[in-house]
């Protein structure tokens, strides 16, 4: 669907439709102009928002959903992930060690810092009935 | 437009000392399991010096190198070695963002991989 230069794709929170998610994200920033190696990074960043809503604030809970939006502001790309779960407080989030995480044979925790390196900024909000993720990427 | 989706496949050889897990398509949260069932198995069986070549490798999220995660002391600690090899340069970047070619050993080619392998059992 679009409006005015927003893409905007519900899907219900199962791990199932992440390639769907992936090929929507990589189409659309194709058709928006970022090269190959801006649109990998938009669909990983996308991917790991997805699959923290889908584990974390869904808990597997396929009934709900996530929706997913792009759009083109001025010269960057916003793209936001919306659901009604469990809020994620990015306060509680630190930087993963890896090494660490290898050793008590951890493996979670490391979309949040991927996202983060990804794209070129991230924000969370809160509001009354549902939460939000909105990440931004310049199209140089 | 939605063209087909690409699944994610797992194809087993093994010599006599090593397993080789080479793996194909998309590992995304929603194919991880595939690839741990598959590490489980060997290590089920004492087959603990394991490569994973990922030449057909197209996409890798963190669910698909938390498995890596979360094998690789068992493996190490039972004096084998998960080793990755043939890496396409996007999957690679993903590996290099949260500093695994520091803890793990990635290879270009599958033989270089063979013969680290081989040069530790001597």
């Amino acid at each position: 669907m679009t409006i005015n230069n927003t893409y905007k794709l519900v899907v219900n929170a199962s791990t199932r439709r992440l390639a769907e998610v992936r090929q929507f994200v990589a189409d659309k920033a194709m058709h928006f102009g970022f090269d190959e190696n801006q649109i990998s990074d938009i669909r990983l960043a996308v991917d790991e928002a997805c699959t923290n809503i889908i584990k974390h604030a869904y808990k597997y809970d396929e009934s709900q959903n996530v929706e997913i939006r792009l759009k083109l502001e001025k010269n960057k790309l916003c793209v936001s992930l919306t659901d009604t779960g469990n809020a994620f407080d990015p306060n509680k989030y630190s930087k993963p060690d890896i090494r660490e995480q290898m050793k008590s044979k951890k493996r979670g925790g490391v979309g949040v810092y991927l996202i983060r390196k990804l794209m070129d900024d991230v924000e969370y909000l809160k509001m009354d009935d549902h939460n939000m993720i909105r990440m931004y990427k310049n199209l140089n | 437009m939605l063209t087909v989706m690409k699944n994610f496949h797992i194809n087993h050889r093994h010599s006599d000392e090593i397993e080789v897990l080479e793996i194909s398509g998309e590992l995304d949260a929603h194919t991880a399991s595939k690839l741990e069932d598959s590490l489980k198995t060997l290590i089920d069986k004492n087959r603990h010096n394991i490569i994973v070549n990922c030449s057909d490798l197209e996409y890798i999220a963190s669910a698909g190198l938390g498995v890596f995660m979360a094998y690789i002391e068992d493996v190490r600690g039972l004096g084998g070695d998960i080793k990755l090899t043939n890496m396409n340069e996007r999957v690679y970047n993903v590996f290099d963002l949260l500093g695994f070619p520091t803890l793990y050993d990635i290879f270009d080619e599958e033989e270089e991989a063979v013969k680290q392998f081989q040069n530790s059992d001597q």
